[in-house]
């Protein structure tokens, strides 16, 4: 559990830090255009930032921990639900400059009268007095003391506002504030940040022409939410520094749901952390999930019981099998045996994943700029499919082939040179011989091209041989002989580099990106229990309801509700045969009939004992038992009471009509 | 349904040549609602067009099938194993007729659903005698499905020549049954035996009351909503939302008229029904123990969980109460926490803050509005790490709950790391309730917990129909009332109470208007003016007592809102005191 919290920590920080860094650009703009401020206009930013409402409180809380850093202290974000009139936006932009103010002078006690002063007349004038002590307190009392801190700002640092949630604000609201402000921008250096989710348009479109003058607007994209994503996937699965790993099908339901979902990078990762959390609560052997550098020392603390887990992992088993006799009854008796070669395999694994991750990228060097996209745009698509199964018995690896094989000579070059350089920088000592492997192939171009040109020279002088012949039958028969040359051509020394290369590049794929199933003890590191994920992530509520309701065998293993097909057992829970027999009806249900189909069903399933003596006293039990199914029936939505007709209940769902 | 199926009951039809063409025409006409052109009168065409129509019907239902498939699929509907169930349950299914294999106990229970329709229906009434014909062949077909055996029995009653009503799809289905029937002779008889506990005088009474049992019991016919659309439409929507639209633009939908006044039964007061429902046994207990300690295995996971900074709102069928107190048992006997009920009718988010800021942070001041709170409790959790608090929600999506401001101030208050939060939902719509943002702060983590245990203190305070809330006590009541008033008052009431009673039957019966009422008061001495019968009414109106309602004219209209029944126990009470 400690590991898990620490991984945790570190996914979150990468995370953070990732979304201050791809904000950076936007804070230095910020900077720049701020340095200009105009004095009729308000400056404005306008942040596009997609729909991917969810992350927003991250970037924009980067924004502003940035801004605060570097240019003003005084941020106040405000949110549409905060502020529903101009009234309590002017409060709570006051609360939190105040706050700012506080934090900044550490004056606490007379800035704390100043707010509970304030709380009542929240006008702009008050925010400018309150500026212009500020500001001169900071310039006046503590110069010396500021300097360090805040050295970066400047002298009469802005006011920010920022607007999380432009769209959702009443136009009135921001309109009056916009105007009021625009008035006093003198006496109060104001910049407005806009957070927008749809268009820019949609500043147009809220605010009127007259209102929209008043604004500077300076457009700035943020990137876009698949980009995001692509560099957690970048950082958090394809490297090795990582020990755990997504499998496939878990892989495609995190991408799944941020596709077709929401969209949230948030999400993403919080989908991640269950993985992680479920991985670590439900595989024992998880212990040795961890860095190469503790493996050691983890292996030697397993305990008996630990062994056997292992000895119990079908991919070990199938390991074993492999093994000459003697061995594998060393390992299946011998603990210590079995640590040793424990070892061996997780660092076996380790270096595979260090292969695995270079040679995916080179692979996405190439596939990545064939036509249609064989194998994928995006790495992730490549990695999926790596991770499914052997990559190259699919088809749409041996259309990849074919076309890699039409590339022309620069595309190749330029391919060949980036992947040099990944494996270059991969850490994993076997890429020594295809580096080389591969330079000799560029050099071999570089070659060519000097052969080509003689080649030419060639093809020229036989085009003039072509042009001297002037008789009509040698005419005919060098067309002939040429045309034969064309079409048993042998292939060009181009052509013969070109599979070459492609060649070796498809035993490069051989070799190393074996899905991870087939490596012993890929149970340690890979999380594959897709299922779960998504019953937790993106669980289907109304499924299980009907399914309870339908097929009430699915959950009470009991032998008499098993059935077959649509029908119900009469001796199924009260609250599905009601749900069945409802089922049957228009929008309408009466309840006289609903009941008396009811006791028929029962009475049906109870009739050894259906006395006629106590016959009165089962009714009413089955009255009883009826009113109760209806009314959860009501309490789950499936129905409501009705005032059309007396006793009738309305049908609220699936065809309820 | 697929056209084979079709083409098979189209030749099925061919056996039934010998019906009077021109019958056939009508029944279709009459009961599927689809045009039928009107010249084929030649029987080979009559039944041409049989086919085809029922050609026209499996396309169409064959399509809606589809559209209910892609309705489950876009609900996102995984094709894994846990919800496997799930997956292989297309939309269609679920209204699709799928012919049970245990054929002789639903063959049973079928029999014993099929007495019912005949018991309001009333001989007196024929339309379709042609029927009589068809019935012993059609008969002879049907055994081994319900449904079947349902509609044969129908048929035999049509033979006894009722109002036919029955959707011509089901005709359809009736024919396409397995010829295993031998003879279904011994049901009808049972049936007319025990047909005249109820005579209903209109025709359209006897229509739609046998209509809608026929639509209750035959368990797998397919949903009657297009029979029901159809009938009211002049000609075919093609496409289901304009179907929906039809249905729903149309006001008048037939059921039965009858209520459960006339069925001789007393109603159940809350405690009774308690009562009762401790003396029936639990049905599949065993099973249901071993559903719950799956789940409870999982508490551990679920504490490992929440402190991860996840909340868990579980879902399913049954009553989660339990389980979650057992949680809460087993778990946080250590630790703060607290368990909001949210079944409970006048649970607030307010009470809920209130009970935070209270009794978990000692703090008895007062706040402004719940916002104010909401930020008063998220500085105090975020200046004192230490402080840690469960809050369990049974029903987080109860009425009171359900409001967008409630959910945003519980969202708020859940995403704060040191409060756990682990709640429950029952209804098939919770789930619209959040938003991204929401969802976001909430960080659900989905647990599906199905218990299918009763839902005993949740339903508790629903105002269900069939629970008696006033009966026993609007007669007590209103003799308690009418005890305290002069004998004169009395004299009047019930004057209005028999008044009402006479005109029971008539369903636009607008109340006693109030110059009638002063005639018969005053024939009867019980007032001499104007001024104090009003006052008298006065008095009953603050009782509640009756109701004055403005009729179209202008003229002042008394109604005793109290139902037929207690009125009449109300009156043989006063008539045993005189």
């Amino acid at each position: 559990q400690q590991i898990q919290e620490n991984l945790n920590k570190q996914l979150l920080d990468n995370l953070v830090s990732f979304l201050i860094r791809s904000h950076s650009e936007f804070q230095e703009k910020t900077t720049e255009w701020t340095c200009r401020m105009k004095f009729r206009e308000i400056p404005t930013a306008a942040l596009v930032l997609g729909v991917n409402v969810t992350d927003h409180d991250l970037t924009f809380r980067g924004v502003s921990d940035a801004l605060q850093d570097n240019i003003t202290p005084y941020i106040a974000l405000l949110e549409a639900k905060d502020c529903p009139g101009i009234k309590n936006l002017m409060q709570k932009l006051m609360g939190q400059l105040m706050n700012c103010d506080v934090d900044v002078d550490s004056l606490e006690d007379e800035n704390c009268v100043q707010v509970s002063q304030n709380r009542t007349r929240c006008s702009m004038s008050s925010l400018i007095s309150w500026y212009e002590n500020a500001t001169k307190k900071t310039d006046s009392e503590t110069p010396s003391r500021k300097r360090n801190s805040s050295s970066r700002h400047w002298q009469s640092p802005p006011v920010v506002v920022i607007f999380k949630d432009m769209e959702s604000f009443t136009t009135k609201v921001l309109q009056d504030f916009i105007v009021i402000s625009s008035q006093h921008i003198h006496e109060l250096p104001l910049v407005l940040i806009f957070g927008i989710a749809t268009s820019p348009m949609i500043i147009h479109r809220l605010l009127p022409h007259s209102v929209s003058s008043l604004l500077c607007i300076e457009l700035f994209q943020s990137l876009s939410c698949k980009e995001h994503l692509s560099t957690i996937i970048d950082k958090l699965l394809l490297t090795s520094q990582f020990p755990f790993k997504l499998g496939e099908k878990v892989l495609q339901v995190l991408i799944n749901i941020f596709l077709y979902h929401d969209f949230s990078v948030q999400n993403f990762i919080k989908g991640f952390q269950l993985c992680i959390v479920e991985h670590f609560y439900s595989q024992p052997l998880s212990v040795l999930c961890c860095h190469l550098v503790d493996v050691k020392k983890r292996i030697n603390s397993l305990s008996h019981d630990q062994c056997e887990n292992i000895r119990r992992l079908p991919s070990f088993r199938r390991y074993v099998e492999k093994q000459v006799s003697e061995k594998q009854i060393a390992l299946l008796t011998n603990d210590n045996f079995l640590k040793e070669e424990t070892e061996r395999l997780l660092e076996d694994l380790h270096v595979y994943h260090e292969n695995y991750v270079s040679v995916l990228r080179c692979l996405h060097v190439f596939t990545s700029s064939l036509p249609k996209y064989p194998l994928g745009k995006q790495i992730r698509e490549l990695h999926c499919a790596c991770l499914e199964n052997r990559v190259w018995e699919t088809e749409e690896y041996e259309s990849f082939l074919q076309l890699a094989r039409m590339l022309n000579k620069t595309d190749l070059v330029t391919m060949l040179q980036q992947c040099v350089e990944i494996l270059m920088s991969s850490s994993g000592k076997e890429f020594d011989k295809t580096v080389e492997k591969l330079k000799e192939f560029l050099t071999q171009f570089q070659n060519l091209e000097a052969e080509a040109c003689q080649e030419q020279d060639v093809s020229v002088s036989s085009q003039k041989e072509l042009q001297k012949k002037t008789d009509l039958y040698h005419l005919q028969k060098t067309l002939l002989e040429l045309k034969e040359s064309r079409r048993s051509k042998k292939l060009t020394k181009f052509e013969m580099l070109r599979f070459e290369v492609v060649d070796s590049i498809d035993s490069l794929v051989r070799q190393y990106l074996v899905p991870a199933d087939a490596r012993a003890l890929h149970e340690v590191v890979y999380f594959n229990a897709a299922t779960v994920l998504r019953g937790h992530l993106n669980a289907a509520p109304r499924t299980a309801l009907h399914t309870a309701l339908n097929n009430p065998h699915w959950y009470l293993k009991n032998k008499a509700l098993k059935c077959d097909g649509g029908g119900i057992s009469n001796k199924a829970p009260d609250i599905c045969i009601v749900y069945k027999l409802h089922l049957e009806c228009g929008r309408l249900i009466n309840l006289v009939d609903w009941l008396e189909a009811f006791s028929t069903v029962v009475m049906a399933a109870e009739e050894p004992n259906a006395d006629a003596a106590s016959s009165d006293q089962v009714d009413d039990i089955i009255h009883a038992r009826f009113i109760r199914a209806v009314s959860e029936l009501e309490l789950l939505g499936f129905i409501k009471p009705s005032k059309q007709k007396t006793d009738h209940v309305a049908r609220l769902t699936w065809g309820g009509c | 349904m697929s056209r084979p199926e079709g083409t098979r009951s189209g030749r099925r039809s061919l056996q039934v040549k010998f019906v009077p063409d021109e019958e056939v025409l009508k029944h279709i006409t009459d009961d599927s609602g689809v045009k039928v052109r009107k010249d084929k009168t030649q029987l080979s065409v009559s039944v041409k067009t049989f086919v085809k129509k029922l050609e026209k019907i499996t396309d169409n239902e064959a399509q809606e099938i589809l559209e209910e498939k892609n309705y489950v699929a876009a609900l996102g509907v995984c094709a894994q194993e846990p919800m496997g169930n799930g997956s292989n349950i297309s939309g269609g299914e679920v209204y699709s007729f799928q012919t049970p294999k245990r054929s002789s106990k639903m063959a049973e229970l079928a029999s014993e659903l099929a007495q019912t329709p005949e018991q309001n229906a009333n001989p007196d009434h024929s339309k379709c005698p042609e029927k009589m014909a068809e019935s012993p062949q059609s008969s002879s077909k049907c055994v081994s499905s319900s449904n079947a055996c349902f509609f044969s029995l129908l048929l035999q009653s049509k033979s006894k020549e009722f109002v036919s009503t029955t959707p011509y799809r089901l005709r359809k289905r009736l024919a396409a049954a397995d010829p295993y029937l031998d003879s279904e002779s011994e049901y009808s008889a049972s049936c007319s035996e025990e047909e005249d506990e109820e005579d209903q005088k209109e025709v359209s009474t006897v229509l739609s009351g046998q209509k809608t049992p026929a639509k209750i019991k035959v368990a797998s016919t397919p949903p009657p909503r297009n029979s029901l659309a159809k009938k009211n439409k002049e000609e075919k929507m093609d496409s289901l939302v304009e179907e929906y639209f039809e249905a729903h633009s149309s006001s008048k939908v037939l059921t039965s008229d009858r209520t459960l006044q006339k069925l001789r039964k007393r109603r159940l007061n809350q405690q009774t029904l308690h009562d009762l429902l401790q003396k029936a046994p639990l049905a599949y207990a065993a099973e249901i123990k071993d559903l719950n300690q799956q789940h409870e295995s999982l508490f551990s996971k679920w504490m490992l969980q929440l402190h991860l900074g996840f909340n868990i709102v579980l879902y399913g069928l049954g009553s989660k109460r339990d389980l979650l107190e057992k949680f809460r048992t087993s778990l946080l006997q250590d630790s703060v926490h607290l368990v909001v009920n949210g079944y409970f009718p006048s649970i607030t988010v307010r009470s809920i803050l209130n009970s935070i800021t209270e009794e978990v942070l000692d703090h008895t001041g007062t706040f402004r509005s719940p916002l104010d709170q909401l930020e008063f409790i998220i500085k105090r959790f975020k200046e004192d790490s230490s402080l840690e608090l469960y809050v369990l929600i049974h029903n987080l999506d109860s009425q009171m709950l359900r409001g967008e401001r409630s959910q945003q101030i519980l969202a708020q208050l859940s995403s704060l790391p040191s409060i756990y939060l682990i709640a429950s939902i029952d209804h098939i719509n919770a789930p619209l309730m959040w938003d991204q943002a929401k969802l976001s702060l909430y960080n659900w983590l989905w647990y599906e917990t199905t218990t299918f245990s009763p839902y005993v203190e949740e339903t508790s305070y629903e105002n269900s129909l069939l629970v008696q809330q006033s009966g026993s006590l609007a007669l007590s009541s209103l003799m308690h009332v009418l005890h305290s008033l002069t004998l004169n008052a009395r004299g009047i009431f019930r004057l209005l109470a028999q008044h009402q009673l006479e005109k029971k039957d008539s369903p636009s019966y607008p109340g006693l208007s109030f110059h009638d009422f002063y005639q018969q008061c005053r024939e009867a001495f019980l007032v001499n003016s104007d001024l104090t019968l009003r006052a008298q009414l006065t008095e009953f109106r603050d009782h509640k007592l009756i109701r004055t309602k403005r009729g179209a004219d202008g003229v002042e209209y008394l109604v005793i809102p109290v139902d037929d029944r207690t009125l009449t126990d109300f009156l043989e009470k006063e008539e045993e005191d005189v």
